[in-house]
């Protein structure tokens, strides 16, 4: 069993016990213990289950490498999925859960899949599930959806808070290790200013627990040292719990700060995102021990040698009274040698290499250890916790020939380098052969704007294990980041320390190398997505040959792994099976985040009403307290209709269509896109986007125009005032207004730059309300102060003056048929206007309408409404717009495009109008069938219904469309299949239902 | 993330500034061009591995477009220049000249 040992741990305070449940079960810890090391205190091996076979796992590593130990953490608003129990600190209260079992961790059923892996090979889900088709949505999917995944998504809103941080540094060092804090130094001493990152909650890395002499005295004594030297710099800021997640172009770095998962009473954020522009990036990110393949490899109880050992030193806590240690290198003699001196047994190592080791092997030896040199585990016994191990030869197939008790094994297969954050943004690797490992290609590191390289590596994370090679690579990094951002030339001198002194490594890729399919369908590659090395061979064998086809066939180095623990064992894997050099089969792509983070941490203080910040009109408090029910338009919120009490909302839209009708309506329509356009070529400009001639027009006058993309396509439409010779006021749709400004400046800038026109989006300036109706005239002629009348303000005209008081433009345009005009008033008058008409009206009993009453009216008149009608596939044509298509202009944009072979085809959609046969209202987006059916054996497609309303002037439903040959089919009828298989069917009708001679709006 | 250099106020803006627009000094052709002028202009664009000569715009910023000169796979910038040219001006060439010898980009080298 695993268990607390009585010389505490370099890293515990056992003075101060912490309190916290695993699946319900009350266990302790101390301070300074991750929540792996607590529960291996607490002798809970097993963590949760593996994500295909289900198979028992236990912690594997003592870092973020850590594939196994993923749980849900926290209750409700604080649940969060997947987080790592290597990495996680523990807290009072502290709860924690495992994954991914059913019904509980010791007893699973899914765990049946493990006696089924034969029948779940690689690519079994592309194989599997293809036939009979039936099965799909009935047996396989839901099977599937029950059992992928790992934990459960969170249901309640993240009651935390979390925040961004911008940062600029000339030198950022990721990693607090001995070769982190050498580089921290050698770049401050030169000057510049330095953020230095460490991802655990502790300097030193590695080196206090591997031993070695820095200075002549020991590492701790060389980091302690190190840290208070730093600690006094004013140019240097040091973070621990903070991670380098990824490097982007240009020196952009995330920093993932985790600020207060250890402390969750303290106040402020949880997480803090750091967004860091940095001048040069040095990368000491160590290296990570790699597993050996061998079958049984992922029973509770296998770790990696290094893992084992800092479980003892760092946290006084040991896996096992009987260790097994197994390597193809020296360094995992440390361990054997760290747990001897604890008092704990290690009955054998087992060292792969028919020459055995150097130094350290010595060692072990005289320390009374046994060692067998050329020896291999042939297959680890146990289920749920390791119990013996079965011994071969290394270079045979596995025949036995001794079985070892033992309640846990240390395995090792060498050290990989963390090269994720160099490689994030282009840096390539080199294969290295002495040490089976690829490391960064100093000669092909990450460009930044000016082609300088601005990622470096220091230490193990170039590829270096001696302490001495360590420390002069870190100091050479720290001088060349410095030097490269005009650090002053301080010579810096790296410390004396010990050099590496080990028998060299021999690559050992399947153990034992002859190691039959029984075995190699127990040896895991990636414990994560339970890949094995079986697997990794049939994908080769099937065809799969690119790596990256390789890992997405068998899911190899996915999720969260990222090629932590799997990459290189898969690699030669396939290298193997492929009978290529691991150097040609080469790497999949290191993603960013290194580890993942969380996604509130990216979304910072952009959540809620913050994400995106509503539009306000200056009559938005208005609708508020008067009951609007409100739709999203763009980023408005426009009131949709005006329920009153007992009304439902289509009954409200009838009545503000009935009352529009019969006297009075308003519309808050501030949100309509202003923009101005002025300057002496600002005629000639418009004549260029709008469809239509503007230059024409009269000062006093207003037009409508359509706006296309220069593909031809419909993209905007509004009505267009001259101001005075030289300035057009141009109306867009509401949402529109940045939009078209944008086309507008864009055509202004790139195309005709030398043309003289200004542009200024004047949206949120002007309050804007359209008083609607017969009895409109009479509410303004009540307010009084201007001449409305038909000869002083004909239809399609504009004028200034004050009204009521108010300093207004009044438009006559309209957009429902009847009396109407638009008055526009500075923004900050628009309450006490609206408020006026309100007031005004009351007599006509006036009525607001919303953006539905709108589109029913406009619908009614036949007008088109972009986004509706137009979909970005139609153009003016389509919808019978011939009449705002300039014959007169050589050039507008989209004429051209217009042209095209498919845009003059007759066979387009044209739009018309259609009226139900019994009155009932077709539904939205309906299609219409013609004769015969197309391959797929559907009914062949001849139209779409575009608008559809119930229109209470006319008490029954009326519609757009686009429909094949169309406007040559009147009074033909067409069918439209309902989703419930029922047909409805309407009669083509021209698209105008209401005044089609525009008598009512001409008053 | 690319930082680019507003040529017009000087920012060193980073890409949350910025709106990409594709391909520069394309030539516009309207009504009375062939339908290979046309779809050429509308469709065909660049894709190098290697000097690219693009269109940005400083959208949270001075709002103006302007052209950058930079290669697609190192991330290096060589130039940033305003949008109504016609080509890169001399100083952009030759910086481009000088970190990639012989290069070409449409009809220009």
């Amino acid at each position: 069993m695993s268990t607390r040992l009585q010389t505490g741990g370099r890293l515990l305070d056992t003075s101060v016990a912490r309190e916290f449940t695993f699946n319900g079960k009350r266990m302790t810890g101390y301070d300074g213990d991750t929540l792996a090391s607590a529960l291996l205190a607490n002798d809970q091996m097993m963590v949760g289950r593996s994500f295909k076979y289900h198979r028992p796992r236990g912690v594997v590593a003592s870092g973020a490498e850590e594939p196994n130990g993923l749980v849900n953490m926290g209750e409700g608003a604080f649940f969060e999925p997947n987080q790592r129990v290597t990495t996680t600190e523990i807290f009072d209260g502290l709860k924690a859960t495992s994954q991914n079992h059913f019904p509980s961790l010791e007893f699973d059923i899914g765990a049946v899949n493990t006696y089924l892996s034969r029948f779940l090979p690689a690519g079994f889900y592309y194989k599997m599930f293809m036939y009979p088709r039936a099965f799909w949505k009935h047996v396989y999917e839901p099977f599937i959806r029950q059992s992928a995944g790992l934990g459960k998504a969170p249901k309640e809103m993240d009651a935390d808070r979390y925040e961004h941080f911008y940062a600029f540094y000339d030198v950022v060092v990721v990693g607090g290790g001995v070769a982190g804090l050498q580089a921290a130094k050698a770049a401050a001493l030169r000057g510049v200013k330095v953020l230095l990152m460490e991802q655990t909650a502790h300097w030193g890395g590695r080196a206090p627990v591997d031993g070695g002499d820095v200075d002549g005295a020991a590492a701790q004594v060389f980091v302690d040292t190190l840290v208070a030297e730093l600690s006094a710099m004013d140019n240097v800021v040091m973070k621990t719990r903070m991670m380098g997640a990824g490097v982007y172009d240009h020196g952009y770095l995330l920093g993932y700060e985790r600020v207060r998962d250890h402390a969750p009473k303290v106040k402020g954020p949880r997480h803090r995102l750091w967004r860091i522009r940095a001048g040069q990036i040095i990368t000491a990110t160590g290296a990570i021990e790699r597993p050996l393949s061998f079958a049984g490899n992922d029973i509770p109880g296998v770790m990696l040698a290094s893992a084992l050992r800092d479980y003892v030193v760092n946290y006084g806590v040991s896996i096992g009274d009987r260790t097994v240690v197994v390597t193809n290198n020296d360094d995992a003699y440390r361990t054997a040698l760290i747990l001897k001196n604890a008092g704990l047994e290690v009955p054998v190592i087992l060292d792969a290499r028919a020459g055995g080791g150097g130094a350290l092997a010595q060692a072990a030896r005289d320390a009374g250890i046994r060692v067998e040199n050329g020896k291999a585990i042939a297959k680890v016994k146990g289920g749920k916790r390791v119990k013996s191990v079965a011994i071969c030869a290394q270079a045979g197939e596995g025949s036995v020939l001794e079985e070892i008790e033992c309640d846990a094994v240390a395995m090792s297969g060498g050290w990989s380098p963390v090269v994720h954050l160099w490689s994030h943004c282009g840096g390539k690797l080199v294969w290295d052969d002495a040490d089976a490992m690829f490391r960064p290609n100093p000669e092909k590191a990450p460009t930044g704007e000016k082609g300088e390289a601005f990622v470096l590596t220091a230490g193990s994370a170039s590829g270096h294990f001696g302490l001495d090679a360590i420390l002069q690579d870190a100091t050479d990094a720290g001088k060349t980041a410095a030097a490269q951002m005009g650090g002053k030339p301080v010579d810096v001198i790296a410390p004396a320390a010990s050099a590496r002194n080990e028998a060299p490594l021999e690559p050992v890729w399947m153990m034992p190398q002859g190691a039959n399919i029984k075995l190699r369908m127990k040896a895991w590659l990636d414990f994560q997505n339970d890949v094995k090395v079986s697997d990794v061979q049939l994908a080769a064998q099937e065809g799969f040959e690119s790596v990256e086809h390789t890992k997405r066939y068998t899911t190899l180095g996915m999720a969260t792994d990222q090629g932590k623990l799997s990459n290189i064992n898969g690699l030669a894997t396939l290298a193997g099976a492929l009978n290529a050099p691991i150097e040609k089969v080469g790497t999949t792509t290191f993603r960013p985040p290194y580890t993942p983070i969380s996604m509130a941490s990216i979304a910072g203080s952009a959540r809620a009403e913050v994400f995106q910040p509503i539009r306000n009109t200056p009559i938005q408090a208005w609708h508020d307290a008067n009951g609007a029910y409100f739709e999203p338009v763009g980023h408005w919120r426009r009131p949709y209709c005006f329920p009153r009490t007992g009304e439902t909302h289509a009954q409200a839209v009838e009545r503000e269509i009935l009352q529009t009708r019969k006297s009075v309506g308003l519309l808050d329509a501030s949100t309509l896109g202003k923009i101005i356009v002025k300057g002496p070529d600002a005629g000639k400009f418009l004549d260029m986007l709008y469809t239509n001639m503007m230059s024409t027009l009269k000062p006093g006058k207003c037009r409508y125009g359509l706006m296309c993309s220069e593909n031809g396509f419909l993209s905007d439409d509004g009505v267009v005032a001259r101001i005075d010779e030289d300035t057009f006021l141009c109306h867009t749709t509401t949402g529109g207004a940045d939009r078209i400004h944008a086309h507008m400046e864009e055509w202004l800038q790139t195309e005709w730059w030398d043309w003289k026109v200004y542009t200024a989006n004047i949206t949120e300036q002007l309050a804007q309300v359209a008083v609607v109706g017969p009895d409109a005239r009479k509410v303004l002629e009540k307010l009084g102060g201007m001449d409305v009348s038909k000869d002083s303000l004909a239809f399609m005209e504009w004028k200034d003056g004050v009204l009521g008081g108010f300093d207004a433009r009044v438009y006559r345009i309209s957009f429902s048929g009847e009396l109407s005009y638009e008055i526009a008033v500075p923004a900050s008058q628009g309450r006490a206007f609206w408020d006026a008409l309100m007031d005004a009206g009351k007599e006509f009993d006036v009525m607001p309408y919303g953006t539905e009453a709108l589109h029913v009216m406009r619908a009614e008149k036949g007008f088109i409404m972009i986004g509706d009608e137009t979909d970005g596939t139609v153009i003016p044509q389509d919808l019978g717009l011939h009449w705002a298509l300039s014959k007169k202009k050589e050039d507008y944009l989209g004429k051209r495009a217009q042209e095209r072979s498919h845009m003059v085809d007759p066979e387009r959609w044209k739009l018309v109008g259609l009226e139900t046969l019994d009155g009932s209202v077709l539904p939205d987006g309906a299609y219409a069938v013609g004769e015969g059916h197309n391959a797929n054996g559907q009914r062949n497609m001849i139209g779409r219904v575009t608008s559809t309303y119930y229109s209470p002037t006319l008490g029954r439903g009326i519609a757009m469309g686009l429909i094949k040959h169309g406007p040559d089919r009147m009074g033909e009828v067409v069918e439209f299949p309902k989703i419930d298989g029922t047909l409805i069917k309407a009669r083509i009708v021209d698209q105008v239902f209401y005044d089609k001679n525009g008598d009512k709006q001409n008053v | 993330m690319l930082i680019l250099e507003c040529p017009y106020c000087g920012v060193r803006a980073e890409e949350t500034e910025l709106h990409a627009g594709g391909e520069a000094h394309l030539k516009r052709f309207g009504p009375g061009s062939s339908d290979d002028d046309f779809e050429g202009y509308l469709f065909a664009r660049e894709n190098p591995k290697g000097v690219h000569l693009e269109r940005w715009r400083h959208v949270n910023g001075c709002g103006k477009w302007f052209h950058a000169a930079r290669c697609t796979m190192t991330l290096e910038v060589f130039g940033t220049y305003k949008a109504q040219s016609f080509e890169p001006p001399q100083n952009v060439k030759d910086a481009i000249s000088a970190k990639r010898p012989g290069w070409s980009w449409r009809n220009f080298s």
